[in-house]
C-alpha cells in the first residue's frame, strides 16, 4: 500500500514540475520548487516504509529544513536583488 | 481482527491523502495566475502531506516502533509551520514585485478572447498593463488558448 502513495507522490512531483518548467513568472517557479520540495519529503519518509527502514525519516526532516530556508533564500534574493540586504520598510500597498 | 482495522484505515488515510495531493497538483498545473496556485499549493502541504503522514503514524503506532510514530509527527508539525510561512512570502514578494492578482475582470476578457473577440480585448489589456510582470500571465494565457 505505500508504495500506491508513493506512485502518487511521484505523479504530483511530475505536475508540479511541469508548473516550474512552464511558470510565466519566477514565482510560480518558486512555488513550484517548494511544492516539490514537499512532496520530496513526503516521498522520503513513504519509501522508508516501502523497504522496511523507517530511519529515513531524520533524512525528511533535515529536507524539510533545507527546502524551507532554500525557498526564503531565494525569494529574498529575487526581491530585493541581494542576499545580504535588510528588507527596506514598506511603503506600499499591503 | 486488529491488524484488518489498521490495514483499512492506513488504506483510507493513504487513498485521501493521495487524492488531495493529485487534486492539488492538477489546480497548481490549470488554475490562471500565482496566488490561485498559491492556493492549490497549499491543498498539497496541508491535507495531501498531512493524511498521508498520518497513514504512516497510525502503522507505525501499530507496528509497535513509537519512535517512528514521534518522527512523523515532528516532520508534520515542521511542514505546517513553514508552508504556510514560505506561501506568505511568495505572496508578498509576488506582490510586491509588481503582479496584480487574477480577477473576475480577468475571466471575462479570457471568455471574450476565446469566442468571437473582434474588439482586440487582448491589446487592450497588455496596453492598460505597460510592466512586465502584469504581461506574463496574459502570454500564458495565450499559450494555454492554443493548446
Amino acid at each position: 500500500m505505500f508504495a500506491v502513495s508513493a506512485a502518487a507522490v511521484l505523479v504530483c512531483m511530475v505536475l508540479a514540475m511541469l508548473r516550474a518548467v512552464l511558470g510565466p513568472t519566477a514565482y510560480d517557479r518558486v512555488l513550484a520548487l517548494n511544492n516539490i520540495g514537499t512532496k520530496t519529503v513526503v516521498l522520503i519518509a513513504v519509501l522508508g516504509f516501502v523497504n522496511g527502514r523507517p530511519d529515513f525519516l531524520d533524512l525528511a526532516l533535515a529536507y524539510a529544513l533545507i527546502n524551507f530556508i532554500g525557498t526564503i533564500a531565494v525569494l529574498k534574493y529575487i526581491e530585493y536583488g541581494d542576499l545580504g540586504a535588510s528588507a527596506p520598510r514598506e511603503t506600499g500597498t499591503e | 481482527m486488529m491488524g484488518d482495522i489498521v490495514t483499512v484505515v492506513v488504506w483510507l488515510l493513504l487513498l485521501s491523502g493521495g487524492f488531495f495531493m493529485v487534486t492539488g497538483s492538477l489546480g497548481m498545473v490549470r488554475l490562471p495566475d500565482v496566488f490561485t496556485r498559491m492556493h492549490a499549493a497549499g491543498m498539497v502541504d496541508t491535507m495531501g502531506a498531512g493524511l498521508t503522514l498520518a497513514g504512516l503514524c497510525v502503522y507505525s503506532l501499530h507496528d509497535g516502533t513509537g519512535l517512528v510514530a514521534v518522527r512523523l509527527v515532528l516532520v508534520l508539525g515542521f511542514l505546517w509551520f513553514t508552508s504556510p510561512i514560505a506561501t506568505h512570502a511568495v505572496a508578498k514578494a509576488a506582490l510586491s514585485g509588481g503582479t496584480t492578482p487574477y480577477t473576475v475582470g480577468d475571466a471575462r476578457l479570457r471568455a471574450g478572447q476565446a469566442g468571437a473577440g473582434p474588439d482586440g480585448a487582448g491589446e487592450g489589456r497588455t496596453g492598460a498593463a505597460p510592466d512586465s510582470t502584469r504581461k506574463a500571465p496574459a502570454e500564458d494565457e495565450r499559450g494555454r488558448g492554443d493548446r
